[in-house]
């Protein structure tokens, strides 16, 4: 009996160990897309109306045209994305070891280019950075986000969940103010989500262009009138790992559509 | 760079009308915006779309500013024969964009 109550207290206290482990409980996590009508939630899902599908398609474009001075192609190793890309954006942003640095899928293709095909880094935001990075993510989507916080990862983590718990800007407004003490209320006309990259690349009607969760991240830093920090900045970097840790168990919907 | 997507049945029907739909990548520049420093950014949007039907014109779109970036456009075309459909686009600065997609006609 003792011990039936001491295994029973010790379940309780790892149950209890793994709800402090996530600050959104599973039944609560909810995707940017559970706040859209139902008519963008519709133009996400039809893989024809949704525009970020054009940026997919010429993505596959690039995957399979040779480059730089190797003049091999992202398909010449990788062959068939469908396969070799499938759960990778899921499992990024990741600590790479031998770089030493944290790298999202911007980074990882920007890596693979300079690294192994001998060509120069593409610009962040440029179109075709952002074609293939929904390219590779699109291989993932329906998978759920799983990022690994291992020991490089660990101080970076730390620094992301510093950043989004953090006031700043003239607003005096932290990411967790909105998108955890208020997500669900509305911010004039908009809802307020909980703040999920798991969509991105995505299309924004407001940009009227897929843009990266970069570029999203930096537009809540100006509604919150701070200064904003370029687009793959580390501070950006940090706090996208810390994105996909929080909304980890969420599904990939990239290229998603936004309002 | 032609960018665009067209979507046609896997397989029409002759005598029938078929759902044919594009989506054209274009920024659709309405000519009201500024830039951040207030210098105005000039009109660029497609003005004309045209759809051939095995080298017959059966759609044409004069486009403007109210429409958005990367326009959609659906149509319905009576299936006649099997053949291509070829799309034609111009736009303000005057640079054209072409893209095609075969149709197959059953019976």
């Amino acid at each position: 009996m003792m011990l039936m109550a001491a295994a029973f207290l010790l379940g309780a206290a790892a149950c209890l160990a793994q709800a402090q482990q996530r600050n959104i409980a599973l039944p609560e996590l909810r995707s940017g897309s559970t706040y859209m009508s139902p008519d963008i939630k519709a133009m996400q899902d039809d893989t024809f109306a949704n525009p970020a599908m054009l940026w997919v398609e010429k993505g596959a474009k690039l995957w399979n045209a040779a480059t730089g001075a190797s003049a091999q192609a992202c398909a010449s190793c990788h062959k068939d994305a469908a396969a070799s890309m499938k759960g990778v954006a899921a499992r990024h942003p990741a600590f790479d070891n031998k770089a030493g640095k944290l790298l999202n899928l911007e980074g990882r293709i920007n890596q693979c280019r300079t690294a192994r095909q001998g060509a120069p880094a593409l610009a962040y935001e440029s179109e075709e950075l952002l074609a293939l990075t929904a390219y590779v993510a699109h291989q993932s989507r329906g998978l759920p986000l799983n990022v690994a916080i291992h020991d490089g990862a660990r101080p970076h983590f730390e620094r992301g969940q510093v950043l989004y718990q953090r006031r700043m800007g003239q607003m005096n407004l932290a990411c967790m103010h909105c998108h955890e003490w208020n997500a669900g209320k509305r911010l004039l006309a908009e809802p307020i989500s909980q703040g999920h990259g798991n969509a991105y690349p995505a299309y924004r009607l407001e940009w009227q262009a897929a843009g990266s969760l970069h570029r999203r991240l930096r537009a809540c830093y100006f509604g919150v009138r701070a200064e904003m920090p370029l687009p793959g900045a580390q501070d950006l970097l940090d706090l996208e790992l810390y994105l996909g840790w929080r909304g980890q168990a969420l599904l990939v919907e990239t290229p998603g559509v936004r309002r | 760079m032609a960018d665009a997507r067209i979507q046609v049945p896997a397989q029409v029907r002759r005598g029938e009308a078929f759902e044919v739909k594009v989506i054209i990548r274009h920024a659709m520049e309405t000519g009201y915006r500024l830039t951040d420093d207030g210098k105005p950014i000039p009109r660029n949007v497609i003005r004309e779309v045209t759809c051939r039907y095995n080298k017959v014109e059966v759609f044409r779109a004069e486009t403007s500013s109210g429409i958005s970036a990367n326009p959609l456009i659906t149509f319905y075309v009576m299936a006649r024969d099997s053949g291509e459909l070829v799309f034609d686009w111009i736009d303000d600065t005057g640079v054209r964009g072409t893209e095609r997609a075969p149709v197959s006609v059953a019976g």
